[in-house]
Protein backbone atom coordinates (compact mmCIF):
# COMPACT_ATOMS: atom_id res chain seq x y z
CA UNK A 1 0.00 0.00 0.00
CA UNK A 2 1.13 3.63 -1.19
CA UNK A 3 2.79 5.35 1.92
CA UNK A 4 1.13 8.30 3.50
CA UNK A 5 -2.38 6.70 1.93
CA UNK A 6 -5.30 7.75 4.93
CA UNK A 7 -8.09 5.38 4.01
CA UNK A 8 -11.03 3.91 6.05
CA UNK A 9 -10.90 0.68 4.77
CA UNK A 10 -11.87 -2.36 6.91
CA UNK A 11 -8.82 -4.00 5.20
CA UNK A 12 -5.28 -3.13 4.56
CA UNK A 13 -5.05 -4.94 1.07
CA UNK A 14 -8.70 -3.76 -0.26
CA UNK A 15 -7.80 0.15 -0.87
CA UNK A 16 -11.26 1.26 -1.76
CA UNK A 17 -13.10 3.16 1.26
CA UNK A 18 -16.26 3.42 2.27
CA UNK A 19 -17.25 6.23 0.02
CA UNK A 20 -15.87 4.65 -2.87
CA UNK A 21 -18.02 1.55 -2.52
CA UNK A 22 -20.96 4.10 -1.75
CA UNK A 23 -20.34 6.16 -5.65
CA UNK A 24 -19.63 3.07 -7.15
CA UNK A 25 -23.06 1.34 -5.78
CA UNK A 26 -24.88 4.35 -7.13
CA UNK A 27 -23.24 4.62 -10.67
CA UNK A 28 -24.51 1.02 -11.15
CA UNK A 29 -27.45 0.99 -9.29
CA UNK A 30 -27.47 -1.37 -6.49
CA UNK A 31 -28.44 0.01 -3.03
CA UNK A 32 -25.76 -2.37 -1.15
CA UNK A 33 -23.19 -4.91 -1.55
CA UNK A 34 -25.57 -7.71 -0.92
CA UNK A 35 -27.61 -6.70 -3.86
CA UNK A 36 -24.73 -6.11 -6.21
CA UNK A 37 -24.78 -10.01 -5.84
CA UNK A 38 -28.27 -10.73 -5.58
CA UNK A 39 -27.95 -12.67 -8.67
CA UNK A 40 -25.30 -15.24 -7.57
CA UNK A 41 -27.75 -18.12 -5.70
CA UNK A 42 -27.13 -18.46 -1.64
CA UNK A 43 -26.35 -22.32 -1.78
CA UNK A 44 -23.05 -21.02 -4.09
CA UNK A 45 -22.22 -18.16 -1.48
CA UNK A 46 -19.70 -18.69 1.11
CA UNK A 47 -21.82 -17.06 4.56
CA UNK A 48 -18.88 -15.24 5.65
CA UNK A 49 -15.25 -16.94 6.43
CA UNK A 50 -14.47 -18.05 9.29
CA UNK A 51 -10.47 -17.31 9.75
CA UNK A 52 -8.55 -18.15 12.80
CA UNK A 53 -6.79 -14.15 13.97
CA UNK A 54 -3.97 -13.11 12.10
CA UNK A 55 -0.21 -14.21 13.29
CA UNK A 56 3.09 -13.31 12.74
CA UNK A 57 5.36 -13.82 9.85
CA UNK A 58 7.34 -16.51 12.03
CA UNK A 59 4.35 -18.42 13.35
CA UNK A 60 3.05 -18.36 9.48
CA UNK A 61 5.83 -19.57 8.26
CA UNK A 62 5.61 -22.99 10.91
CA UNK A 63 2.06 -23.31 9.87
CA UNK A 64 2.77 -23.51 6.13
CA UNK A 65 6.19 -25.86 6.63
CA UNK A 66 3.88 -28.09 8.89
CA UNK A 67 1.28 -28.28 6.19
CA UNK A 68 3.89 -29.02 3.27
CA UNK A 69 5.65 -32.16 5.25
CA UNK A 70 1.99 -33.81 4.82
CA UNK A 71 2.78 -34.01 1.60
CA UNK A 72 4.59 -37.19 0.35
CA UNK A 73 6.69 -35.87 -2.76
CA UNK A 74 8.63 -38.78 -5.12
CA UNK A 75 12.90 -38.46 -4.50
CA UNK A 76 14.29 -38.59 -0.76
CA UNK A 77 13.48 -42.51 -0.92
CA UNK A 78 10.01 -42.12 -2.23
CA UNK A 79 9.66 -43.85 -5.48
CA UNK A 80 6.65 -42.99 -7.92
CA UNK A 81 5.12 -44.91 -10.52
CA UNK A 82 3.06 -42.65 -11.12
CA UNK A 83 2.19 -40.95 -14.97
CA UNK A 84 -1.05 -40.78 -17.08
CA UNK A 85 -0.19 -37.23 -18.64
CA UNK A 86 2.36 -36.31 -16.09
CA UNK A 87 6.06 -37.90 -15.71
CA UNK A 88 8.61 -37.35 -13.78
CA UNK A 89 12.18 -37.30 -15.85
CA UNK A 90 15.12 -35.90 -14.75
CA UNK A 91 15.63 -32.16 -14.73
CA UNK A 92 19.57 -31.03 -15.94
CA UNK A 93 20.50 -27.95 -13.75
CA UNK A 94 20.73 -26.02 -16.86
CA UNK A 95 17.21 -25.49 -17.05
CA UNK A 96 17.18 -24.09 -13.63
CA UNK A 97 19.87 -21.92 -13.92
CA UNK A 98 18.55 -20.35 -17.21
CA UNK A 99 14.67 -20.08 -16.56
CA UNK A 100 16.14 -18.57 -12.83
CA UNK A 101 17.96 -15.52 -14.13
CA UNK A 102 16.07 -12.10 -13.61
CA UNK A 103 15.79 -11.23 -17.69
CA UNK A 104 13.37 -14.31 -18.44
CA UNK A 105 11.40 -13.77 -15.36
CA UNK A 106 8.48 -12.48 -16.44
CA UNK A 107 6.39 -15.21 -18.35
CA UNK A 108 4.14 -12.31 -19.72
CA UNK A 109 4.02 -11.99 -23.13
CA UNK A 110 6.69 -9.78 -24.44
CA UNK A 111 4.86 -7.17 -26.94
CA UNK A 112 7.79 -4.41 -27.84
CA UNK A 113 10.18 -6.35 -29.52
CA UNK A 114 12.48 -3.28 -29.05
CA UNK A 115 13.18 -4.36 -25.40
CA UNK A 116 12.48 -8.34 -25.64
CA UNK A 117 14.71 -9.55 -28.36
CA UNK A 118 16.33 -12.45 -25.68
CA UNK A 119 13.12 -13.73 -24.70
CA UNK A 120 11.80 -13.95 -28.26
CA UNK A 121 14.44 -15.57 -29.36
CA UNK A 122 13.92 -18.19 -27.17
CA UNK A 123 10.49 -18.61 -28.42
CA UNK A 124 11.31 -18.55 -31.80
CA UNK A 125 14.08 -21.70 -30.67
CA UNK A 126 10.95 -23.26 -29.08
CA UNK A 127 8.96 -23.03 -31.90
CA UNK A 128 11.59 -24.29 -34.19
CA UNK A 129 12.58 -27.10 -32.12
CA UNK A 130 8.83 -28.08 -31.85
CA UNK A 131 8.45 -28.43 -35.58
CA UNK A 132 11.74 -30.64 -35.59
CA UNK A 133 10.56 -32.88 -32.86
CA UNK A 134 6.72 -33.52 -34.46
CA UNK A 135 8.36 -33.21 -37.76
CA UNK A 136 5.89 -30.49 -38.60
CA UNK A 137 5.79 -27.32 -40.51
CA UNK A 138 4.87 -24.39 -38.03
CA UNK A 139 4.47 -24.14 -34.58
CA UNK A 140 3.01 -21.14 -32.18
CA UNK A 141 4.55 -19.93 -28.74
CA UNK A 142 2.94 -22.57 -26.62
CA UNK A 143 -0.37 -23.06 -25.35
CA UNK A 144 -1.18 -23.78 -21.30
CA UNK A 145 -0.87 -27.16 -21.66
CA UNK A 146 -1.43 -30.86 -23.60
CA UNK A 147 -5.39 -30.91 -22.91
CA UNK A 148 -6.15 -27.27 -23.99
CA UNK A 149 -3.67 -27.75 -26.88
CA UNK A 150 -5.87 -30.57 -27.94
CA UNK A 151 -8.97 -28.70 -27.46
CA UNK A 152 -7.73 -25.73 -29.69
CA UNK A 153 -6.47 -27.92 -32.44
CA UNK A 154 -10.25 -29.78 -32.41
CA UNK A 155 -11.75 -26.13 -32.96
CA UNK A 156 -8.86 -25.13 -35.13
CA UNK A 157 -9.77 -28.28 -37.28
CA UNK A 158 -13.75 -26.81 -37.06
CA UNK A 159 -12.15 -23.66 -38.51
CA UNK A 160 -10.64 -25.03 -41.33
CA UNK A 161 -12.98 -27.76 -42.60
CA UNK A 162 -16.09 -25.59 -42.14
CA UNK A 163 -17.63 -28.31 -40.25
CA UNK A 164 -18.45 -28.58 -36.31
CA UNK A 165 -18.23 -32.24 -35.39
CA UNK A 166 -15.16 -33.50 -33.69
CA UNK A 167 -14.07 -37.26 -33.30
CA UNK A 168 -12.17 -37.84 -30.03
CA UNK A 169 -10.69 -41.47 -30.38
CA UNK A 170 -10.13 -43.60 -27.40
CA UNK A 171 -6.88 -43.90 -27.31
CA UNK A 172 -7.29 -40.07 -25.56
CA UNK A 173 -6.66 -39.15 -22.20
CA UNK A 174 -9.82 -39.01 -20.35
CA UNK A 175 -8.91 -36.04 -18.79
CA UNK A 176 -8.09 -34.52 -22.09
CA UNK A 177 -11.33 -35.42 -23.66
CA UNK A 178 -13.09 -33.54 -20.73
CA UNK A 179 -11.41 -30.81 -21.57
CA UNK A 180 -12.42 -30.76 -25.28
CA UNK A 181 -15.81 -30.94 -24.15
CA UNK A 182 -16.03 -27.51 -22.29
CA UNK A 183 -14.41 -26.56 -25.23
CA UNK A 184 -17.01 -27.52 -27.41
CA UNK A 185 -19.83 -26.28 -25.44
CA UNK A 186 -19.33 -22.71 -25.79
CA UNK A 187 -19.75 -23.03 -29.89
CA UNK A 188 -21.92 -25.84 -29.69
CA UNK A 189 -19.59 -28.39 -31.14
CA UNK A 190 -20.66 -32.20 -31.08
CA UNK A 191 -17.68 -34.36 -29.51
CA UNK A 192 -18.02 -38.21 -30.77
CA UNK A 193 -15.74 -40.82 -28.91
CA UNK A 194 -14.62 -43.35 -31.79
CA UNK A 195 -13.36 -46.62 -31.96
CA UNK A 196 -12.02 -46.81 -35.54
CA UNK A 197 -11.90 -44.44 -38.05
CA UNK A 198 -14.93 -44.56 -39.14
CA UNK A 199 -16.04 -40.61 -39.43
CA UNK A 200 -19.21 -39.34 -40.98
CA UNK A 201 -18.62 -36.11 -43.71
CA UNK A 202 -19.44 -33.46 -40.87
CA UNK A 203 -16.43 -34.55 -38.83
CA UNK A 204 -13.58 -32.10 -38.99
CA UNK A 205 -11.32 -33.86 -37.18
CA UNK A 206 -10.03 -37.19 -35.72
CA UNK A 207 -7.81 -37.02 -32.56
CA UNK A 208 -5.79 -39.93 -31.09
CA UNK A 209 -3.05 -40.04 -28.72
CA UNK A 210 0.13 -41.64 -29.36
CA UNK A 211 1.11 -44.06 -27.43
CA UNK A 212 -2.48 -44.24 -26.22
CA UNK A 213 -2.88 -43.39 -22.27
CA UNK A 214 -3.27 -47.20 -21.64
CA UNK A 215 0.32 -47.36 -22.59
CA UNK A 216 0.00 -48.96 -25.97
CA UNK A 217 0.71 -47.94 -29.99
CA UNK A 218 -2.36 -47.35 -32.15
CA UNK A 219 -2.16 -47.87 -35.50
CA UNK A 220 -1.79 -44.31 -36.27
CA UNK A 221 -0.92 -44.84 -40.15
CA UNK A 222 -4.63 -46.51 -40.85
CA UNK A 223 -6.00 -43.52 -38.36
CA UNK A 224 -4.69 -41.12 -40.35
CA UNK A 225 -5.67 -42.13 -43.95
CA UNK A 226 -9.27 -43.16 -42.42
CA UNK A 227 -9.55 -38.97 -41.42
CA UNK A 228 -7.99 -38.21 -44.68
CA UNK A 229 -10.23 -40.37 -46.78
CA UNK A 230 -13.51 -38.46 -44.58
CA UNK A 231 -12.23 -35.42 -45.75
CA UNK A 232 -11.30 -34.78 -41.98
CA UNK A 233 -8.32 -32.94 -40.16
CA UNK A 234 -5.75 -35.93 -38.64
CA UNK A 235 -4.94 -34.24 -34.86
CA UNK A 236 -2.11 -36.59 -32.97
CA UNK A 237 -1.29 -36.34 -29.26
CA UNK A 238 2.19 -37.09 -28.56
CA UNK A 239 4.72 -37.89 -25.84
CA UNK A 240 7.45 -35.70 -26.34
CA UNK A 241 9.78 -37.99 -24.97
CA UNK A 242 8.47 -41.18 -26.99
CA UNK A 243 9.53 -39.21 -29.99
CA UNK A 244 12.93 -39.98 -28.88
CA UNK A 245 12.15 -43.50 -30.08
CA UNK A 246 8.76 -43.39 -31.78
CA UNK A 247 7.23 -41.90 -34.97
CA UNK A 248 6.92 -38.34 -34.78
CA UNK A 249 3.33 -36.91 -35.64
CA UNK A 250 3.96 -35.70 -39.12
CA UNK A 251 5.42 -39.10 -40.15
CA UNK A 252 2.19 -40.78 -39.82
CA UNK A 253 0.15 -37.65 -41.35
CA UNK A 254 -0.40 -35.48 -38.21
CA UNK A 255 -2.14 -32.45 -39.58
CA UNK A 256 -1.77 -30.43 -36.44
CA UNK A 257 0.07 -31.77 -33.08
CA UNK A 258 0.01 -31.62 -29.93
CA UNK A 259 1.90 -32.28 -26.76
CA UNK A 260 2.62 -31.90 -22.79
CA UNK A 261 5.65 -30.28 -22.67
CA UNK A 262 5.85 -31.11 -19.12
CA UNK A 263 7.92 -34.04 -19.54
CA UNK A 264 10.78 -31.54 -20.75
CA UNK A 265 12.48 -29.90 -17.96
CA UNK A 266 9.52 -29.15 -15.59
CA UNK A 267 8.63 -30.80 -12.57
CA UNK A 268 5.51 -32.48 -11.74
CA UNK A 269 3.02 -30.41 -9.81
CA UNK A 270 -0.23 -30.32 -8.50
CA UNK A 271 -2.19 -27.57 -10.86
CA UNK A 272 0.24 -26.34 -13.11
CA UNK A 273 1.42 -24.57 -14.93
CA UNK A 274 2.20 -26.37 -17.71
CA UNK A 275 3.28 -26.22 -21.48
CA UNK A 276 1.17 -27.11 -24.46
CA UNK A 277 3.28 -27.78 -27.17
CA UNK A 278 1.03 -27.12 -30.61
CA UNK A 279 2.57 -27.95 -34.27
CA UNK A 280 0.50 -27.64 -37.61
CA UNK A 281 1.28 -28.19 -41.52
CA UNK A 282 2.40 -24.57 -43.04
CA UNK A 283 -1.43 -24.36 -45.38
CA UNK A 284 -2.92 -23.93 -41.55
CA UNK A 285 -1.04 -21.37 -40.04
CA UNK A 286 -3.82 -18.58 -40.41
CA UNK A 287 -5.56 -20.48 -38.29
CA UNK A 288 -2.91 -21.22 -35.94
CA UNK A 289 -4.39 -20.40 -32.23
CA UNK A 290 -2.54 -18.00 -29.89
CA UNK A 291 0.76 -16.14 -30.74
CA UNK A 292 3.44 -16.66 -33.38
CA UNK A 293 7.46 -15.12 -32.83
CA UNK A 294 8.78 -14.72 -36.63
CA UNK A 295 12.55 -13.63 -37.36
CA UNK A 296 12.38 -10.52 -39.71
CA UNK A 297 15.61 -8.25 -40.18
CA UNK A 298 15.75 -4.37 -39.04
CA UNK A 299 16.45 -1.43 -41.16
CA UNK A 300 20.04 -1.92 -41.33
CA UNK A 301 19.10 -5.64 -42.16
CA UNK A 302 19.92 -7.22 -38.37
CA UNK A 303 18.32 -10.12 -37.75
CA UNK A 304 15.38 -9.11 -34.97
CA UNK A 305 12.28 -11.25 -33.45
CA UNK A 306 9.16 -10.50 -33.39
CA UNK A 307 5.37 -11.38 -32.78
CA UNK A 308 3.70 -11.83 -36.30
CA UNK A 309 0.21 -12.83 -37.76
CA UNK A 310 -0.99 -10.74 -34.53
CA UNK A 311 -4.19 -9.50 -36.69
CA UNK A 312 -6.11 -12.95 -35.77
CA UNK A 313 -5.29 -12.64 -31.83
CA UNK A 314 -8.09 -11.08 -29.71
CA UNK A 315 -6.53 -8.08 -28.77
CA UNK A 316 -6.85 -6.99 -32.41
CA UNK A 317 -10.11 -9.07 -33.71
CA UNK A 318 -11.67 -9.59 -30.44
CA UNK A 319 -14.49 -12.50 -30.52
CA UNK A 320 -13.37 -13.48 -33.91
CA UNK A 321 -10.13 -14.21 -32.99
CA UNK A 322 -8.55 -17.38 -33.48
CA UNK A 323 -8.54 -17.88 -30.00
CA UNK A 324 -9.31 -16.67 -26.75
CA UNK A 325 -5.46 -17.64 -24.82
CA UNK A 326 -4.22 -14.88 -22.86
CA UNK A 327 -1.90 -16.37 -20.63
CA UNK A 328 2.02 -17.02 -21.73
CA UNK A 329 3.83 -19.73 -20.83
CA UNK A 330 7.22 -18.98 -21.87
CA UNK A 331 9.01 -19.83 -18.50
CA UNK A 332 7.87 -23.23 -18.73
CA UNK A 333 8.33 -22.62 -22.41
CA UNK A 334 12.21 -21.78 -21.82
CA UNK A 335 12.48 -24.65 -19.16
CA UNK A 336 11.56 -26.52 -22.32
CA UNK A 337 13.92 -24.90 -24.70
CA UNK A 338 16.77 -25.27 -22.41
CA UNK A 339 15.66 -29.06 -21.85
CA UNK A 340 15.79 -29.71 -25.35
CA UNK A 341 18.85 -27.93 -26.33
CA UNK A 342 20.52 -29.63 -22.74
CA UNK A 343 19.62 -33.43 -24.53
CA UNK A 344 19.65 -33.24 -27.88
CA UNK A 345 18.38 -35.30 -30.05
CA UNK A 346 20.81 -38.28 -29.08
CA UNK A 347 19.89 -37.96 -25.54
CA UNK A 348 16.63 -37.84 -25.50
CA UNK A 349 16.68 -41.21 -27.68
CA UNK A 350 18.70 -42.28 -24.58
CA UNK A 351 15.87 -40.90 -22.37
CA UNK A 352 13.18 -42.96 -24.47
CA UNK A 353 15.24 -46.13 -24.44
CA UNK A 354 15.79 -45.84 -20.67
CA UNK A 355 11.85 -45.63 -20.24
CA UNK A 356 11.26 -48.06 -22.55
CA UNK A 357 13.70 -51.14 -21.32
CA UNK A 358 12.73 -50.11 -17.43
CA UNK A 359 8.61 -50.25 -18.02
CA UNK A 360 9.73 -53.73 -19.69
CA UNK A 361 11.22 -55.00 -17.05
CA UNK A 362 8.92 -54.05 -14.63
CA UNK A 363 6.08 -55.08 -16.84
CA UNK A 364 7.88 -58.47 -16.80
CA UNK A 365 8.72 -58.80 -12.89
CA UNK A 366 5.07 -57.74 -12.38
CA UNK A 367 3.23 -59.63 -14.42
CA UNK A 368 5.46 -62.82 -12.93
CA UNK A 369 3.34 -62.18 -9.49
CA UNK A 370 0.81 -64.24 -8.26
CA UNK A 371 -2.32 -62.35 -8.86
CA UNK A 372 -1.47 -59.69 -11.45
CA UNK A 373 -1.00 -59.96 -14.82
CA UNK A 374 0.26 -57.68 -17.39
CA UNK A 375 -0.55 -57.98 -21.48
CA UNK A 376 2.76 -57.35 -22.42
CA UNK A 377 2.58 -57.52 -25.65
CA UNK A 378 0.05 -54.14 -25.68
CA UNK A 379 3.19 -52.20 -23.50
CA UNK A 380 4.99 -49.57 -26.37
CA UNK A 381 6.95 -47.28 -23.96
CA UNK A 382 6.41 -46.31 -20.64
CA UNK A 383 3.23 -46.75 -19.16
CA UNK A 384 1.38 -50.16 -18.87
CA UNK A 385 -2.09 -51.40 -17.13
CA UNK A 386 -1.71 -53.99 -14.49
CA UNK A 387 -4.28 -56.46 -13.25
CA UNK A 388 -4.23 -56.22 -10.09
CA UNK A 389 -5.89 -59.04 -7.26
CA UNK A 390 -7.56 -56.34 -5.21
CA UNK A 391 -9.33 -52.77 -5.37
CA UNK A 392 -5.93 -50.19 -6.79
CA UNK A 393 -6.90 -47.75 -3.92
CA UNK A 394 -6.19 -50.35 -1.23
CA UNK A 395 -3.09 -51.42 -2.73
CA UNK A 396 -1.71 -47.49 -3.06
CA UNK A 397 -2.67 -46.82 0.10
CA UNK A 398 -0.40 -49.81 1.55
CA UNK A 399 2.21 -49.09 -1.15
CA UNK A 400 2.32 -45.76 0.26
CA UNK A 401 3.02 -46.52 3.74
CA UNK A 402 6.14 -48.16 2.30
CA UNK A 403 6.94 -45.01 0.64
CA UNK A 404 6.04 -45.80 -2.81
CA UNK A 405 3.40 -44.15 -4.90
CA UNK A 406 1.42 -46.02 -7.00
CA UNK A 407 0.30 -45.99 -10.33
CA UNK A 408 -3.03 -44.04 -11.34
CA UNK A 409 -5.78 -46.18 -10.06
CA UNK A 410 -8.10 -47.22 -13.79
CA UNK A 411 -10.48 -49.05 -12.62
CA UNK A 412 -12.79 -47.34 -14.18
CA UNK A 413 -11.67 -48.52 -17.71
CA UNK A 414 -10.44 -51.62 -16.72
CA UNK A 415 -10.97 -54.06 -13.47
CA UNK A 416 -8.95 -53.60 -10.48
CA UNK A 417 -6.99 -52.16 -13.10
CA UNK A 418 -3.43 -50.12 -12.19
CA UNK A 419 -1.76 -47.53 -14.66
CA UNK A 420 1.99 -47.81 -14.28
CA UNK A 421 4.77 -45.41 -15.24
CA UNK A 422 7.85 -46.37 -15.48
CA UNK A 423 11.02 -43.23 -16.56
CA UNK A 424 14.69 -43.12 -16.33
CA UNK A 425 14.17 -41.80 -12.52
CA UNK A 426 13.26 -45.49 -11.16
CA UNK A 427 16.26 -47.14 -10.05
CA UNK A 428 16.14 -50.98 -10.70
CA UNK A 429 16.30 -51.10 -6.69
CA UNK A 430 12.74 -49.34 -6.58
CA UNK A 431 11.19 -51.21 -9.66
CA UNK A 432 12.25 -54.59 -7.56
CA UNK A 433 11.14 -53.03 -4.74
CA UNK A 434 7.78 -52.14 -6.49
CA UNK A 435 6.97 -55.55 -7.51
CA UNK A 436 8.29 -56.74 -4.14
CA UNK A 437 5.43 -54.99 -2.40
CA UNK A 438 2.60 -55.75 -4.68
CA UNK A 439 3.42 -59.55 -4.26
CA UNK A 440 3.61 -58.93 -0.47
CA UNK A 441 0.08 -56.83 -0.61
CA UNK A 442 -1.68 -59.65 -2.66
CA UNK A 443 -1.15 -62.44 0.15
CA UNK B 1 -11.97 10.47 -56.30
CA UNK B 2 -15.42 9.33 -56.51
CA UNK B 3 -16.11 5.66 -57.32
CA UNK B 4 -16.49 3.80 -61.25
CA UNK B 5 -19.66 4.96 -62.02
CA UNK B 6 -20.93 1.09 -63.33
CA UNK B 7 -20.37 -0.52 -60.27
CA UNK B 8 -22.72 -1.28 -57.52
CA UNK B 9 -21.88 -1.17 -54.12
CA UNK B 10 -22.34 -2.89 -50.31
CA UNK B 11 -22.27 -0.43 -47.04
CA UNK B 12 -19.76 -3.16 -45.84
CA UNK B 13 -17.50 -1.76 -48.93
CA UNK B 14 -17.82 -4.18 -51.45
CA UNK B 15 -18.58 -4.40 -55.31
CA UNK B 16 -20.05 -5.70 -58.11
CA UNK B 17 -19.95 -5.34 -61.52
CA UNK B 18 -22.72 -7.31 -63.30
CA UNK B 19 -22.07 -8.57 -67.62
CA UNK B 20 -25.63 -10.60 -68.17
CA UNK B 21 -26.14 -13.23 -65.28
CA UNK B 22 -22.24 -12.58 -63.97
CA UNK B 23 -20.95 -10.24 -61.40
CA UNK B 24 -17.55 -9.83 -60.61
CA UNK B 25 -16.81 -9.01 -56.97
CA UNK B 26 -14.25 -7.12 -55.25
CA UNK B 27 -13.73 -4.85 -52.74
CA UNK B 28 -13.51 -0.35 -52.80
CA UNK B 29 -10.70 1.87 -53.14
CA UNK B 30 -11.73 3.26 -49.77
CA UNK B 31 -11.43 -0.22 -48.61
CA UNK B 32 -8.54 -1.17 -49.15
CA UNK B 33 -6.87 2.38 -48.36
CA UNK B 34 -8.43 1.97 -44.79
CA UNK B 35 -7.07 -1.94 -44.59
CA UNK B 36 -3.41 -0.80 -45.69
CA UNK B 37 -1.29 -3.63 -47.13
CA UNK B 38 -3.23 -6.30 -47.89
CA UNK B 39 -1.23 -9.70 -46.90
CA UNK B 40 -3.66 -12.23 -47.23
CA UNK B 41 -7.40 -12.96 -49.34
CA UNK B 42 -9.39 -16.04 -47.85
CA UNK B 43 -11.89 -17.04 -50.77
CA UNK B 44 -14.55 -19.64 -51.58
CA UNK B 45 -13.84 -22.43 -54.35
CA UNK B 46 -15.07 -22.55 -57.67
CA UNK B 47 -18.66 -24.05 -56.89
CA UNK B 48 -19.43 -22.67 -53.35
CA UNK B 49 -22.54 -20.80 -52.96
CA UNK B 50 -22.48 -16.88 -51.48
CA UNK B 51 -25.43 -15.06 -50.20
CA UNK B 52 -26.50 -11.07 -50.23
CA UNK B 53 -24.91 -9.27 -47.44
CA UNK B 54 -23.22 -13.26 -46.02
CA UNK B 55 -19.40 -13.97 -44.99
CA UNK B 56 -18.02 -15.28 -48.00
CA UNK B 57 -14.34 -14.95 -46.83
CA UNK B 58 -11.85 -12.83 -45.05
CA UNK B 59 -8.83 -10.58 -45.74
CA UNK B 60 -5.82 -9.27 -43.98
CA UNK B 61 -3.96 -6.35 -44.09
CA UNK B 62 -0.85 -6.43 -41.65
CA UNK B 63 -3.62 -4.12 -39.12
CA UNK B 64 -6.53 -6.33 -39.22
CA UNK B 65 -8.45 -9.22 -40.59
CA UNK B 66 -12.08 -8.64 -42.02
CA UNK B 67 -14.43 -10.35 -43.87
CA UNK B 68 -16.41 -9.96 -46.96
CA UNK B 69 -19.65 -9.98 -47.55
CA UNK B 70 -21.29 -11.05 -50.92
CA UNK B 71 -23.09 -7.60 -52.80
CA UNK B 72 -25.19 -10.68 -54.41
CA UNK B 73 -26.59 -14.09 -54.21
CA UNK B 74 -25.29 -17.15 -56.43
CA UNK B 75 -22.67 -19.47 -57.37
CA UNK B 76 -19.52 -18.64 -57.35
CA UNK B 77 -18.20 -19.66 -61.37
CA UNK B 78 -14.43 -18.25 -61.14
CA UNK B 79 -12.10 -17.29 -58.25
CA UNK B 80 -9.20 -14.82 -58.60
CA UNK B 81 -6.08 -16.96 -58.03
CA UNK B 82 -3.96 -14.97 -58.34
CA UNK B 83 -4.13 -12.82 -55.11
CA UNK B 84 -3.07 -16.26 -53.73
CA UNK B 85 0.47 -15.21 -54.40
CA UNK B 86 -0.18 -11.83 -55.02
CA UNK B 87 -2.75 -10.43 -52.64
CA UNK B 88 -0.54 -6.48 -52.89
CA UNK B 89 -3.05 -6.47 -56.41
CA UNK B 90 -6.67 -5.78 -54.14
CA UNK B 91 -3.71 -2.37 -53.29
CA UNK B 92 -2.95 -1.86 -56.26
CA UNK B 93 -5.97 -2.32 -58.89
CA UNK B 94 -9.11 -2.88 -56.31
CA UNK B 95 -11.01 -2.75 -58.99
CA UNK B 96 -9.45 -4.31 -61.89
CA UNK B 97 -7.01 -6.85 -61.22
CA UNK B 98 -7.94 -6.72 -57.53
CA UNK B 99 -11.19 -8.57 -58.59
CA UNK B 100 -12.00 -11.53 -56.54
CA UNK B 101 -14.95 -13.48 -57.61
CA UNK B 102 -16.92 -14.16 -60.44
CA UNK B 103 -21.06 -15.64 -59.42
CA UNK B 104 -23.78 -16.60 -61.12
CA UNK B 105 -26.74 -14.27 -60.26
CA UNK B 106 -29.46 -16.24 -58.62
CA UNK B 107 -31.82 -13.23 -58.10
CA UNK B 108 -30.71 -10.39 -60.44
CA UNK B 109 -32.98 -8.15 -58.72
CA UNK B 110 -31.28 -7.99 -55.65
CA UNK B 111 -28.74 -5.79 -57.50
CA UNK B 112 -31.22 -2.71 -56.67
CA UNK B 113 -30.84 -3.37 -53.11
CA UNK B 114 -27.48 -1.81 -53.29
CA UNK B 115 -25.79 1.60 -53.67
CA UNK B 116 -24.76 3.23 -56.34
CA UNK B 117 -21.41 5.40 -56.65
CA UNK B 118 -23.03 8.64 -55.74
CA UNK B 119 -24.44 6.83 -52.74
CA UNK B 120 -21.73 5.31 -51.72
CA UNK B 121 -19.10 8.29 -52.12
CA UNK B 122 -22.14 9.97 -49.99
CA UNK B 123 -21.95 6.89 -47.24
CA UNK B 124 -18.30 7.16 -47.06
CA UNK B 125 -18.27 10.84 -46.75
CA UNK B 126 -20.63 10.83 -43.66
CA UNK B 127 -18.19 8.51 -41.91
CA UNK B 128 -15.18 10.21 -42.61
CA UNK B 129 -17.05 13.12 -40.91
Amino acid sequence: MPRGRQVSSPHPYIPNTDDDRRTILDAVGAGSIDELFADIPGEFRIGGLELPPAVSELDLTREMSDLAARNVAAGNGVASFLGGGSYRHFIPSTVAHVVGRSEYYTAYTPYQPEISQGTLQTMFELQSMTCELMEMDVSNAGMYDGASALAEACLMACRVTRRSRVAVHSSVNPAYLAVVRTYAAGPGLAVDVVDSGELTSDHACLAVQQPAFLGELIDAWSLSEAAHSAGALFVAVADPISIGMLAPPGDYGADIAVAEGQSLGWAVNFGGPYLGLFACRQQYVRQLPGRIVGRTTDLEGRTGYVLTMQTREQHIRRERATSNICTSQQLVGLAATVYLTTVGKQGLRQIAEACYHKAHYAARLIDGLDGYSVELGRLSFKEFVVRCPRAVAEINRTLLERGIIGGLDVSDQIENGMLVCVTEMNSREEIVGLARALAEVAR
Amino acid sequence: MPSPADLKYTKEHEWVRVEGTIGTVGITDYAQDQLGDIVFVDLPAAGATVSQLQKFGEIESVKAVSELYSPVTGEVTEVNTNLAERPELVNDSPYGEGWMLRIRLSDPAEIEKLLSAAEYDEFIAQGEA
